[in-house]
């Protein structure tokens, strides 16, 4: 298991899409790193013969048919919108 | 019956006023709005209240339906068309649900009316609800301690009788603990139990909607109407729901109730101790026999959900980028820019950091050290659970090894607060269902503070734990007593 010092805050929060102040990532890069000090116990623990679990009760190929339905109109979907013309998200431009 | 204390009543009492009519729905609906008014301004449980709706449903309401009239407030994490759902968090603020979730789906079904969204900690993420982005909740048994979290404003609500009940949603612990640090019943299913469709997820293999309530009949009664297969979730289980209700009894002969040794640690308050204790041996007096039970892996229950759970959490919160709804920054530059800025600016400390630490698990190098690592002793954790049950119709436990805490205790060192949830935790890696009763008080300061016993039960065994937990309530007198705040508001009123 890595040690606590490989994380990089600013490089995570970068992956993360979250900008961040420099006081604030030299407090999370301390917060963080004494909660990946404290997860390093894990180590200790005999998983040679366990399989990773997902569920409690295990379920598998949940399917469902592929039919169309109503969800919802297009003024429901942007009707939180922060900005909205013509039936569209306005965001800025993507592509150059 | 106008002198009747109606936001007092647990919902089994209301309903037979209700269908006796001697009080109407709309006359219950007015007073509750009169109580919030009185003593939310100092309680802080709510974010938004829709009482006009709330009163037109109760004009119409049908009083023989199985929650018919009850009006119910609801953790603002589940969508109510309509009404916001802010999440406590300042990313979703002005924003407003288009859909019910399948839950509210079904309260409504069932009768109930959704009137009112409560205080939580930001997307679900703390255990004292001091989190969230929007305002203070305060333990109505003390206004200066917290009333856990993150359901905390269910909790307060329920607490101070400015609610019949209510929904929450346990991710890690979310409405056992906030149950417990208030003095109220907080049931959390089976995972896949009850719906997370409309559920703004968190961690998606942890969370559950549940509720929250005066007494155990009115958590069975809730969770008659919520529970059950959805289409639309896919991890919802495809189980046929029993009555959860019909074996309520009062005798625990031919239980057998477990006692995790690795649970009676150092660190728990000598109240609690004594309080579980005395509850332990009021079980036995009851009929039940107690076994002593070993659960080796408790110990990393902590870590491994905090892996998993942040893990899962920054997946489910990249949705929110200032795109289609919620919050957007000004003047964005770039797509980047709108992104970062965005997510900087909305989302508050706790937050980032859980996303932070989430991506760094799942990040390239390090998935499978941390992440999958973590999966295979969840699953030890997992079978601790399935062979402790072998022996035990159920876990017994302190829910909280602390009583509620000064707001601001805990704050400063997010470890320290990730430490509180150390009995609740485990019972969301196995998804195993558990409850939090009212079993004792600690004097602290002068004040009287709630103690949680913990019941933890197998997969699908809801009913047991029902069962169980009622006839231990009905043997004692904790659910019977209001915090000192609501009757000196109840004298102001009178």
């Amino acid at each position: 298991m890595a040690g606590a010092a490989d994380l990089d805050v600013g490089y995570v929060a970068r992956l993360a899409r979250i900008n961040l102040s420099e006081e604030e990532a030299n407090a999370f890069q301390k917060q963080l790193g004494d909660v990946l000090k404290y997860v390093e116990k894990l180590r200790q623990a005999d998983v040679s013969h366990v399989e990773a679990a997902a569920h409690a009760l295990p379920i598998f190929n949940v399917f469902r048919d592929d039919e169309p339905r109503d969800w919802f109109t297009a003024e429901q979907a942007l009707s939180n919108a922060p900005r909205k013309a013509n039936d569209l998200f306005i965001v800025p431009k993507v592509v150059e | 019956m106008t002198e009747k204390d109606l936001p007092a009543l647990s919902i089994a009492d209301l309903q037979s006023l209700l269908r006796s009519k001697e009080v109407s729905a709309r006359e219950v609906i007015n007073a509750l709005r009169e109580r919030i008014e009185a003593v939310d301004g100092e309680i802080g449980a709510y974010l938004s209240l829709d009482i006009d709706t709330a009163s037109k449903e109760a004009e119409n309401a049908n009083v023989d339906l199985p929650l018919g009239g009850v009006p119910l407030a609801i953790k603002d994490i589940v969508n109510v068309m309509g009404q916001p759902c802010t999440c406590g968090s300042k990313i979703l603020q002005g924003y407003h649900a288009i859909y019910d979730a399948t839950v509210i789906q079904k309260l409504r079904a069932a009768g109930a009316i959704p009137f009112g969204k409560t205080n939580l900690d930001e997307f679900a993420m703390g255990s004292s609800t001091e989190n969230s982005a929007m305002k203070l909740t305060r333990n109505p048994w003390d206004l200066s301690r917290v009333p856990g979290g993150s359901s905390g404003g269910s909790a307060a609500a329920v607490a101070a009788n400015a609610a019949i009940g209510a929904l929450g949603s346990d991710t890690g612990g979310s409405i056992r603990q906030p149950a417990a640090l208030s003095g109220v019943v907080g049931f959390k299913p089976t995972y896949g139990r009850v719906s997370r469709f409309g559920l703004v997820a968190f961690a998606s293999s942890l969370d559950q909607i549940g509720p929250l309530t005066k007494t155990v009949r009115d958590a069975a009664l809730i969770m008659n109407a919520i529970a059950g297969h959805d289409p639309q979730d896919s991890t919802s289980l495809n189980e046929p729901v029993p009555d959860f209700v019909a074996k309520l009894r009062n005798d625990l002969r031919g239980i057998r109730l477990g006692l995790p040794k690795e649970y009676m640690i150092e660190g728990i308050d000598p109240q609690v101790k004594a309080a579980i204790n005395a509850a332990v041996k009021e079980t036995n007096s009851l009929g039940a026999e107690i076994v002593d039970v070993s659960l080796p892996h408790t110990d990393y229950a902590v870590a491994v959900y905090y892996i998993l759970a942040t893990a899962e959490a920054s997946a489910n919160l990249a949705r929110f980028d200032g795109v289609r709804y919620g919050y957007r920054t000004e003047n964005p530059r770039d797509m980047l820019d709108l992104y970062g800025r965005t997510r900087e600016e909305g989302f508050g400390a706790e937050v980032k950091r859980r996303i932070i630490l989430g991506t760094y698990v799942l990040s390239s190098g390090y998935y499978d050290a941390y992440y999958l690592r973590a999966q295979k002793v969840r699953e030890l954790i997992r079978q601790d659970f399935a062979k402790a049950f072998e022996k035990v119709d159920a876990l017994i436990s302190p829910t909280s090894p602390v009583p509620a805490f000064k707001l601001g205790e805990r704050t400063a060192d997010p470890l320290q607060m990730y430490l509180a949830d150390v009995f609740t935790i485990a019972a969301n890696l196995a998804g195993i269902c558990g409850i939090s009763v009212p079993c004792g008080f600690a004097e602290v300061d002068g004040h009287r503070l709630p103690i949680g016993l913990q019941l933890l039960g197998k997969p699908l065994d809801e009913a047991r734990i029902f069962q169980i937990a009622h006839a231990y309530e009905q043997s004692t007198d904790w659910h019977k007593a209001h915090p000192p705040f609501a009757a000196l508001v109840q004298k102001k009123q009178s």
